[in-house]
């Protein structure tokens, strides 16, 4: 199946309560799957079409709030109109997955694939000091499988999540081993697992208030250090990260996402021209395997950055080498996916 | 003497709803809000719905209401609480949720998030306060500025070359398939008080009973942004505001057999 059906079916098995999402390719088969599935007649999941992706993602902020699991799912332009309400659930520590399945830009651009929201995803995006969980499927499998992954990060560390996805693992057909069912929380688990939620008040607790809101300085500072040392936390804790054929590389291409699959492939071409690269794939691009990177600069002569766009992650890997080896970048743009013979191209000219 | 011993049983004519906490209200002494405020924490109360109730608050004046009304609050982006309050009562279906939000946030930046969820027949209720005005950030025109209207941002009064008209997204609302209760009240007599109040509990068992969305409209003074004492700001509204707010039942499909 597609990489997006394979969201939405991932979505229905890992018990997931709500996706509110709005049309935009090339994703839209995420809504589409989820609205001919009819899961509010089994698992009881409510799916709706917003009339905005601005209306998506604050619907997916009042569900958070509520505890629930819930999700969207869009491209680009689209999560770019979905800034303001991820940074407000950022600021009020909310858990919810949000789906990018990312197109060239920048502007309307292209509905081809691209990578070029890199920065959107694990810089900030939206206003304020944050971080999503940001993670990078490299296949329809892990399409699937990284659902209920970014759920399961997003309710341990109370942030959103992100699964930054492009066109090409959206719209690409592989095999896929669907996960197996996992029922919805109960009203009592997402009470007793959510204390913060709002529930309404039952029992006749305290009332609970989720807010991003704080006049006083000195508390609003209190409040950005708490969230930072969670950062910190899971930086230390949640990199993830693919070798491949790294061990006699004398030359490294760090990639992710579809960008991660032609870069195995020019692998191959290379070696098989006698020159000795291998492949760090980020899972993770927030948190970015910073130390990862670090000690491959210790091992390699350069490091290329291969990305569909015109140079995101490149700066991650500078700052992690530290300036101690060349790292050079290569992509296209557009909605151009780099060909393998151009990326071994790349490698020889620019090492 | 206590003040038990004071109020003796049977001599209670009134009381705060233990609800309305007894954090001091930023709220402009003369402002409407706080007596909008105890009316539904009353009418929670009175329905029994303390544990059951899920309230959004919005970006202007009323963004503190979390702080003085007892119950589960979440505080929305600018506009966006009925996008929180669609999702809140399709993901918890036997809970009372409403949004609270004056005429900036609903009629102007949240125009869409307002229109769509009405229209989707949500069975939510939106508590409208409308006082002409941005009062939060300092006066400045709002949507439902009157023509003529003197505020910060229109300094020689509203003109329609130059502003447009005022919106009447009350009328709006009626109009569309998905609402079931649409009124327009105000508060600043006994009698309009507990008419508004009686507005607020139809219009919240109408969407605990799944007849549809629900609009309550409180034509409100705003004393400060309007550079008037309480008194004449009562006065000014009647006079100006209600000749085109008009007050009354604009909609009731939930009373229709």
């Amino acid at each position: 199946m597609k990489g997006n059906e394979a969201i939405a079916h991932a979505a229905i098995r890992c018990g997931c309560d709500g996706y509110f999402g709005y049309p935009i390719t090339p994703q839209s088969e995420v809504l589409e799957t989820l609205a001919a599935e009819k899961p509010w007649e089994t698992t009881g999941m409510v799916v709706l079409q917003a009339e905005s992706e601005v209306s998506s993602i604050n619907m997916v902020y009042g569900g958070a709030c509520t505890g629930k699991k819930v999700m969207t799912s869009s491209s680009s332009p689209g999560v770019s109109l979905m800034q303001e309400g991820i940074s407000y659930m950022a600021g009020a520590e909310l858990p919810a997955l949000i789906v990018n399945v990312m197109r060239g830009g920048p502007g309307l651009g292209t509905i081809q694939p691209s990578q070029s929201d890199y920065f959107q995803a694990c810089k900030g995006g939206g206003h304020g000091d944050y971080h999503l969980i940001v993670l990078a499927p490299a296949s329809v499998q892990e399409m699937a499988d990284f659902v209920d992954l970014a759920f399961t990060l997003a309710f341990r560390y109370r942030n959103p999540a992100m699964i930054l996805a492009d066109g090409a693992i959206g719209q690409m057909m592989e095999k896929v081993v669907l996960p197996p069912f996992k029922p919805r929380r109960t009203e009592e688990e997402i009470i007793k697992e959510c204390p913060w939620a709002t529930t309404g008040r039952v029992g006749m607790r305290q009332p609970n208030i989720i807010t991003s809101l704080e006049l006083r300085s000195e508390e609003m500072e209190i409040i950005n250090n708490r969230i930072q040392a969670k950062y910190r936390k899971i930086e230390e804790t949640e990199v993830r990260y693919e070798e491949f054929m790294l061990d006699d590389a004398e030359y490294a291409i760090v990639a992710f996402g579809s960008a991660a699959r032609i870069a195995k492939k020019s692998i191959e071409v290379a070696r098989a021209q006698g020159i000795k690269v291998g492949l760090l794939r980020p899972i993770t691009l927030w948190p970015f395997p910073t130390k990862e990177v670090c000690k491959l600069a210790g091992q390699v002569k350069g490091i290329l950055s291969l990305e569909i766009n015109a140079g995101q992650m490149v700066e991650d890997i500078r700052l992690a080498v530290e300036g101690r080896i060349p790292v050079q970048h290569f992509g296209r743009l557009g909605g151009i996916i780099p060909d393998p013979d151009e990326v071994v191209d790349a490698l020889k000219r620019l090492f | 003497m206590t003040r038990e011993e004071i109020i003796e049983k049977g001599q209670v004519v009134y009381k705060k709803p233990t609800l309305l906490n007894d954090t001091p209200m930023h709220y402009c002494p003369g402002c409407s809000h706080g007596v909008v405020h105890k009316l539904v924490s009353e009418v929670i109360e009175e329905m029994g719905m303390t544990d059951k109730t899920i309230a959004i608050s919005p970006v202007g004046c009323a963004v503190f209401a979390y702080k003085y009304i007892d119950v589960d609050w979440q505080e929305a982006a600018h506009g966006r609480a009925p996008a929180l309050a669609s999702a809140t009562k399709r993901l918890w279906p036997d809970r009372l949720v409403f949004t609270y939000q004056g005429d900036g946030d609903l009629a102007c930046i949240g125009t869409a998030e307002t229109i769509h969820a009405l229209n989707r027949a949500e069975n939510i209720t939106i508590i409208f306060i409308n006082n002409a005005i941005y009062g939060m950030t300092g006066g400045q025109m709002a949507p439902t500025t009157l023509l003529g209207m003197k505020t910060a941002t229109c300094p020689y009064g509203r003109e329609v070359s130059l502003h447009g008209y005022p919106l009447k997204i009350t009328e709006l609302a009626a109009s569309l398939d998905g609402t079931c209760y649409v009124t327009r009240q105000s508060v600043h007599t006994v009698a309009a008080i507990n008419r508004a109040k009686r507005a607020i509990r139809k219009a919240f068992e109408y969407s605990m009973q799944g007849k549809g969305s629900n609009l309550v409209e409180i034509v409100s003074t705003c004393n400060s942004g309007w550079k008037m004492s309480p008194e004449k700001a009562n006065k000014w509204m009647e006079e100006n505001m209600f000749d085109f707010y008009h007050l009354g039942d604009l909609k009731d499909k939930g009373a229709e057999k």
